[in-house]
């Protein structure tokens, strides 16, 4: 954290086109949701992934990011577009779907079929690891 | 990176700021209160009767002005209490709302520097009517004028916006309205502060305030100093963003581990060597610090300097060359005591800190109560570890994150089923009983070697390798043992992380059954050379006594004392621990680079080069390149460490070498990592880990406290050496310096206290704390689980609520507006209407006379009440009721406020 570097090297900018949800953040910082950052936007993305953000924002933006559609609630889809993110597609469709029942049956507090922001914080912020991963260092 | 940073900066410090400021503000509103409570008098009797007049006209146009807006803003909240379920679109409204305040701001503040006064009395009616209208900014430039009432509410003002400073980090709010916001914020409180205080306070006041943000930015300064001292930050994070949090925690260990030996490394040198290189006895003057006449002639060279023999070993860098002299120099220094001190101060210092970091890991993983209902979800949303920025780990991670969510699929599939299981636990057994075949020979082996380095010991010419065969033999042990354990341990089939444990747990034995027997051996040594001290002690006194009183020299001249270096001596078992010690961490540490080296660098380098020319794929194939060996290197750090606690009471200099070893393998190791490893294959966390190397580093420590507190407790010390030398043991330098150097009441309290009539009720009494802080324990962890049962249990039921409720007001908002008579927007209109008639009710009121001014405070209180439903787009519609009964303030101050003045 020490250097005092304005000017973004190749090899650092190519150091996070490994993150499956790249598209997804860069989204959901963008003003206008088109993935197009103004320098707020960017600053608003690195406060928010900083180690030093609080959790419940995180937890926050977070949410934003696995909401694939935008509609305040992640669904099955958006479960299963996280899925087939994380894993490059290598698992077939029946594990997939699976997969979300079970995540559906573990954090839904409401029974409604999706995740609400409310279920989502629940559960996040019992995650052991959450806190130490999500977060960006340059 | 810049920009981050300042972002980060700016957000914290105003978050601090606002947070030291408004700790500051409670020692500013005590020292404020007491001219404010003069006021009044003045306050009511001079200035309003001034004001009432214009404020009379005008108020008859302020409700027209002021109704348009507030309806507009009612329209606003009903729609947002309607469409709660469209945050998009209420997120529009909230920044078109922003930008209405500031419209409104700005068109409030041209006018005011027209028409001051005038202006100023229609202000504050709309402020009292508006919850936290920022056009404050405009209506008291002047102070003096200011009623208490006003500067209460200026002050209320001044606080809300500091919660908001305060509060502005965790606000997901884009980052420009952040700042604007913060802006706005800091603006006003920064104005008003001031002048809320006056006359002479205020100087004080503002003098004041101006230290605080001076203070807070200084702290500032400081945390981001202190961030930036922390040392090889960049390098870890760099490590950690190529091979993952696992590998980077070994370095982080190392780097705790080189901060402990620092700190002991300044206690030993500053209290035990430096005072003795200045003030003690020089080099050549007395037997114990000069080497014997028979040892002179090879004293230089390198392969016995490198031995630790010759000039080192009668150095200030073992226990040996002390003198047992009471006090040293002119600053009369005890150095004996300072020694025995330091040995326990070491010891002590080491305990605590290993146990505070236990604690403190330990505090980080409160809710880490019942986390196992969640694995499908955490699995999911936690496993992608953001940090990474290499695509090799990202590969490696999305493969494990693959199998991992294979691996649960198959665990909840087959989680009843469990046909493997005899296989699995036949070769688990069998694992283990391999390894423990593994660590008994080793055991052995080592045995048999130090047993034989001890008849090599007696022998003449021996050679290199049987001098060294001792130290070969356990290096050697502890880099082919762990290969194999894990080879072994490949038949298991554990999970990585819990592979990882064993395995720890399994070299960790090894090396605790190697070091022990070592010890043992040892102690058999020095049981040797104990019983044969009493003959040299003899022989010692004889040629003195010779020496004196041989015939031959003429009797009137006195005879020149013995050289020291002629004088037989002991054979000081203390310095040969010291010296054993030693040569183990040297070799060790030769060992770990040599390992380093060739089994990672030069096999790195072979598989690189040699890959164009060879029959099969190098790097994918058999080689292929090394992966870091976490548990190892964590094992032999701890162990290392263990030599070193053991070693540094009879060898002070030994924590100076480890220093030294552990800033070049920081170094090296990193460089190491970089170059010729790869990340695993199966890319792991390490979750509280840490903790787990922490217990494994007490136990070491505690492992290596005995043997030393045996042989400071029941050995007698060498009878020429050392600082103890003479004494019957160690520890009594102690009673020596308790008779000798405090008053006797003192003595006689010592050994009151070391009476064991004392300490047998004293070791009760602890173990009965521990019990009785033990069974507290549990029964508050039992509370804990029952209240976040009713935490739950609430959380249902509102939820239930809450579902009923919204489904209830989804229902309404179709059929149409104007139907709504149950929830929210019942509370809405009511409130529109209540709103409305209260404001003519006032204006009647305080037309009337005083007579009514009580109800005229009532009616304004619905007003107040609900303002908040209306700007508060997601709050829920009862926190809004039990809004207005939070703040009574506002009803009693709009009461005083506008009593009509008389």
């Amino acid at each position: 954290m020490g250097n005092k570097q304005t000017v973004f090297t190749h090899e650092q900018l190519e150091a996070y086109q490994d993150n499956p949800f790249r598209q997804r953040i860069a989204q959901v910082f963008s003003e206008d949701g088109d993935g197009h950052m103004t320098l707020d936007n960017f600053l608003d993305m690195f406060s928010v992934m900083s180690e030093m953000a609080p959790r419940d924002l995180k937890a926050y933006y977070a949410f934003k990011i696995y909401d694939f559609n935008n509609d305040d609630y992640i669904c099955a889809w958006d479960l299963e577009q996280t899925v087939t993110k994380l894993t490059r597609g290598e698992l077939s469709t029946e594990e997939v779907s699976l997969i979300c029942e079970k995540v559906l049956d573990e954090a839904d507090g409401d029974h409604d079929g999706r995740l609400s922001l409310e279920d989502f914080q629940n559960m996040i912020l019992r995650a052991p690891d959450f806190l130490s991963t999500f977060h960006i260092c340059i | 990176m810049s920009h981050q940073l300042k972002g980060q900066g700016e957000e914290g410090g105003g978050g601090t700021r606002g947070r030291a400021r408004s700790g500051s503000l409670g020692t500013g509103d005590r020292s404020r209160r007491s001219p404010s409570m003069k006021r009044p008098h003045r306050a009511e009797k001079a200035p309003v009767p001034r004001r009432a007049q214009p404020g009379q006209k005008e108020r008859a146009g302020s409700p027209g002005s002021g109704s348009p807006r507030r309806k507009q803003a009612e329209r606003r909240g009903r729609r947002e209490l309607l469409g709660d379920r469209e945050r998009g679109s209420a997120e529009k409204t909230c920044r078109g709302r922003r930008k209405d305040g500031r419209a409104s701001l700005r068109e409030q503040r041209a006018p005011s520097k027209k028409e001051k006064e005038v202006r100023r009395k229609e202000e504050m009616w709309k402020q009292l009517k508006k919850h936290r209208s920022s056009s404050m900014a405009s209506s008291t430039s002047s102070g003096e004028s200011l009623s208490e009432e006003e500067l209460a509410r200026i002050l209320e003002q001044v606080e809300d916006k500091k919660k908001l400073i305060a509060s502005m980090r965790s606000k997901p709010w884009p980052m420009a309205r952040k700042l604007a916001e913060l802006r706005e914020a800091q603006e006003f409180v920064e104005k008003y502060e001031g002048a809320l205080g006056k006359g002479k306070g205020k100087r004080l006041y503002a003098y004041r305030m101006l230290m605080a943000k001076k203070w807070v930015k200084f702290k500032r300064d400081f945390h981001n100093f202190k961030t930036q001292c922390i040392p090889w930050e960049m390098k870890i994070k760099d490590i950690e963003s190529h091979f993952g949090s696992s590998v980077a925690s070994y370095f982080i260990f190392l780097r705790w581990m080189y901060g402990v030996n620092l700190v002991l490394f300044g206690l030993i040198f500053g209290l035990v060597i430096i005072p003795e290189v200045l003030m003690g006895m020089p080099y050549g003057s007395i037997p114990r610090k000069t080497v014997p006449r028979a040892e002179e002639e090879k004293a230089m060279d390198f392969s016995v300097l490198w031995d630790f023999e010759g000039y080192m070993k009668y150095s200030a860098l073992f226990y040996g060359y002390y003198n047992n002299q009471r006090t040293i120099g002119w600053l009369r220094y005890r150095l004996p005591m300072a020694y025995f001190m330091v040995g326990v101060s070491v010891f002590g210092y080491s305990l605590m800190i290993v146990i505070r970091s236990m604690a403190s890991n330990n505090q980080g993983s409160t809710s880490e109560g019942e986390s196992d209902n969640f694995t499908f979800s955490f699995k999911m949303f936690t496993s992608w570890d953001y940090l990474i920025g290499n695509s090799e780990t990202a590969d490696n991670k999305y493969a494990s994150i693959t199998t991992s969510f294979k691996e649960s699929i198959v665990d909840e599939q087959e989680s009843n089923k469990e046909e493997n299981v005899h296989l699995t636990r036949f070769l688990r057994v069998l694992a283990n009983f391999l390894i423990i075949c593994c660590l008994c020979g080793s055991g052995y082996l080592i045995y048999f070697v130090v047993k034989r380095s001890q008849e090599f010991s007696k022998m003449q010419n021996v050679s290199w390798y049987e001098r060294n065969e001792v130290e070969i033999v356990m290096s050697l042990l502890g880099m082919f043992c762990p290969p194999l354990f894990e080879t072994i341990a490949a038949l298991e089939n554990y999970h990585p992380r819990i592979g990882l444990k064993w395995q720890l747990g399994r070299i960790f034995a090894l090396f605790l059954g190697n070091l022990y027997t070592f010890l043992l051996a040892l102690m058999d040594d020095i049981q040797l050379k104990l019983s044969n001290e009493e003959t040299i002690k003899n022989i010692t006194h004889w040629t003195l006594f010779h020496y004196y009183n041989s015939s031959g020299w003429n009797e009137s001249v006195p005879r020149p004392p013995l050289h020291p270096a002629d004088v037989p001596r002991g054979s000081c078992w203390e310095t040969a621990v010291g010296i054993e010690f030693m040569r183990l961490t040297v070799s060790d540490m030769l060992v770990t680079y040599i390992t380093i080296l060739l089994g990672d660098f030069l096999r790195a380098c072979f598989v690189r080069f040699m890959n164009y020319c060879w029959c099969w794929d190098l790097e994918a194939g058999f080689p292929s390149y090394a992966e870091f060996d976490i548990s190892g290197n964590v094992l032999g750090l701890i162990f290392n460490q263990g030599m070193i606690w053991m070693g540094s009471f009879y060898a002070p200099g030994l924590v100076g070498i480890n220093v030294l070893r552990l800033l070049t393998s920081m170094y090296f190791q990193c460089w190491a990592v970089m170059s010729s490893n790869v990340p695993h294959e199966r890319v792991f966390k390490a979750s509280r880990s840490n903790n787990f190397y922490m217990g494994l580093l007490l136990l070491v420590l505690f492992l290596s406290l005995l043997p030393v507190a045996y042989t400071i407790m029941s050995l007698p010390p060498s009878f020429d050496c050392g600082p103890f030398s003479g004494k019957n043991r160690m520890y009594d330098v102690i009673q020596e310096t308790v008779e000798n150097d405090f008053p006797t009441f003192l003595g006689k309290i010592f050994a009151f206290l070391a009476n064991p009539g004392l300490i047998i009720p004293a070791i009760l009494l602890m173990f009965l704390a521990i019990y009785y802080l033990n069974s507290v324990s549990k029964s508050l962890s039992r509370a804990n689980a029952q209240l976040r049962k009713k935490i739950q249990a609430l959380h249902e039921v509102e939820k239930s609520h809450k579902s009923v409720k919204g489904r209830a007001t989804a229902r309404d908002s179709e059929d149409t507006d104007k139907n709504n008579s149950k929830n929210d927007t019942q509370l809405t209109k009511e409130g529109t209407a209540h709103h409305s008639a209260s404001q003519s009710l006032t204006l009647d009121q305080k037309a009337q006379g005083p007579g009514a001014s009580s109800s005229a405070g009532k009616t304004v209180l619905p007003a107040s009440q609900h303002l908040p439903v209306s700007r508060a787009p997601g709050v829920r519609p009862d926190s809004g009721q039990a809004r207005p009964q939070a703040h009574p303030w506002r009803s009693t101050s709009g009461k005083r406020a506008w009593r009509p003045p008389h």
